[in-house]
């Protein structure tokens, strides 16, 4: 195991209203426990994320984004989630060539039933995010002083 | 009447905009006129102590083209918004950042390796046969400029005043520029700090071509790979242009004569601040509509693999302002270390 840089990641996760939201609700009603490192905003559709979203969060703070929408097919408006992978493909391999390490931004399909992998997904992801190196903008941003 | 007082300075610049003042022609003559040049490395003998003499605030217009690339750039910058009353950010180099902003993504030592140590044409004698520092030899000092581990635009070092987009700004900005100059000598008016000079629209308003109601992409293209329809639209053929997310002004040299897509040399279109981001999104959106549930995740994910390069394609000429903030932090953290 490698060693652990940043010991409290703040994590920003857009939840798509229809899915990932519920599953959020459904961990919290289940007494699910996963790390309260995670601040999470309601979007409409994952296909409402903007890449700027992704990269503001960033800027301001965040060590790791995640955007979570419905299972490909599934999308209350058909085809957002499709839009966000495209995307989301683009800025991962923009954030690369920008030397902003591309594990820091997380796509998943997390259903609306799906509360156990909700939980899985955050807990996975904040492990990873413990061993990489703080956001270099960490002290500054807003994020930093959102206080739990 | 009274002649006003004119520098153009520059940065890290390749000369076009100095070639574009020059390929004025005759509309230089009623310049000429009403102008007394204080600064310009390409055209008059003044050096940089002529300048210095000069009293606070005496020159009236200063262009500067270019963006700031190393600590001379960056003095340079200090002391002409110190001499000038207004300080013009000339060429998308001094906007935004221009073409070397591309370097951004790697530090001065990096750059400086892999240009003088490691770069084609170099022998093996190591790294010690090229001094890249820019200190040599204490006692007999000689110094350079030091090359900065960032290339941002003007704006990110001093304050300016308006700006004049494009690689290389043209002439329908100049005749727009001369206006300014010409009110400024008869009523001493100037317009409004932060103005952009150039088209108040995005780039597709202007453009000539023919556009589907509907585009989408299914297969991307590279400009060498396609010899496209003059009357179609760009996008609509598979070349990424950066039209939608650019300021309009530039009369259409691209995307005209050319044939090629636009590559966003003006910058954002008004009222879009990450112009890069917003055109990526855009792409992505476009790229295989309406049939992605047909292509499913790893068609799409091949389909996306066809966007080569998206900082250079997205970013040509802005720097993204992530990575404005990185290197201003660095920037900050280093002088207070120097200080310490």
């Amino acid at each position: 195991m490698s060693k652990i840089l940043n010991p409290e990641p703040k994590v920003i996760a857009f939840l798509c209203k229809w899915c990932s939201s519920n599953a959020a609700d459904l961990a919290g009603v289940t007494r699910m426990k996963y790390p309260d490192n995670v601040i999470t905003i309601e979007t409409p559709c994952s296909g409402r994320v903007d890449p700027n979203y992704v990269f503001d969060s960033l800027t301001e703070g965040a060590d790791g984004v995640i955007v979570a929408g419905c299972h490909p097919g599934d999308c209350h408006y058909v085809v957002g989630n499709y839009k966000t992978l495209k995307r989301m493909l683009l800025v991962k391999e923009l954030a690369r060539q920008l030397g902003i390490e591309e594990e820091r931004i997380l796509l998943e399909w997390i259903s609306s039933a799906e509360a156990k992998k909700y939980v899985t997904v955050m807990k996975d992801f904040i492990e990873k995010l413990k061993r990489l190196p703080p956001n270099p903008l960490k002290p500054h941003g807003l994020i930093s002083e959102v206080k739990h | 009447m009274t002649k006003i007082k004119l520098a153009v300075a520059a940065g890290s610049y390749c000369g076009g905009c100095d070639m574009s003042i020059i390929d004025l022609n005759e509309l230089l003559i009623p310049i000429d006129e009403v102008i007394e040049l204080q600064y310009w490395q390409l055209a008059a003998d003044f050096k940089i102590k002529d300048v210095k003499a000069l009293k606070d605030n005496e020159i009236d217009i200063t262009l500067y083209h270019g963006p700031i690339r190393t600590s001379e750039h960056a003095e340079l910058a200090h002391l002409f918004r110190k001499k000038s009353k207004v300080l013009i950010a000339y060429g998308a180099c001094s906007c935004f950042g221009g073409i070397p902003q591309l370097a951004n993504p790697f530090t001065a030592s990096e750059l400086l390796d892999e240009t003088y140590v490691h770069g084609y044409n170099m022998d093996d004698s190591g790294p010690n046969h090229m001094r890249t520092s820019s200190e040599y030899k204490k006692g007999r000092k000689m110094t350079l400029p030091k090359l900065l581990d960032s290339c941002l635009p003007l704006s990110s070092e001093v304050d300016v005043d308006y700006y004049v987009p494009g690689c290389p700004p043209v002439r329908d900005q100049w005749l727009v520029l001369i206006d300014i100059i010409t009110n400024f000598i008869k009523n001493g008016e100037l317009p409004p700090k932060g103005t952009v000079v150039a088209g108040d629209k995005a780039r597709c308003e202007e453009c000539g071509r023919e556009k589907p109601d509907e585009i989408v992409i299914n297969k991307f293209l590279r400009p060498y790979e396609i010899n496209p329809d003059p009357e179609k639209c760009l996008l609509a053929q598979g070349l990424i242009c950066m039209g939608p997310a650019t300021r309009a002004g530039c009369g259409n040299q691209c995307t005209g004569d050319a044939n090629m897509p636009c590559r966003g040399c003006f910058g954002p279109a008004p009222e879009v601040d990450e112009p890069g981001l917003k055109m990526l999104s855009a792409i992505a959106s476009i790229a295989g509509a309406k049939k992605e549930g047909e292509l499913g995740e790893e068609g799409l994910k091949k389909l996306m693999d066809q966007v080569v390069d998206p900082f250079g394609t997205f970013y040509r000429f802005a720097v993204p302002q992530i990575l404005m903030h990185i290197k201003q932090k660095k920037a900050k953290e280093e002088k207070s270390d120097s200080v310490k």
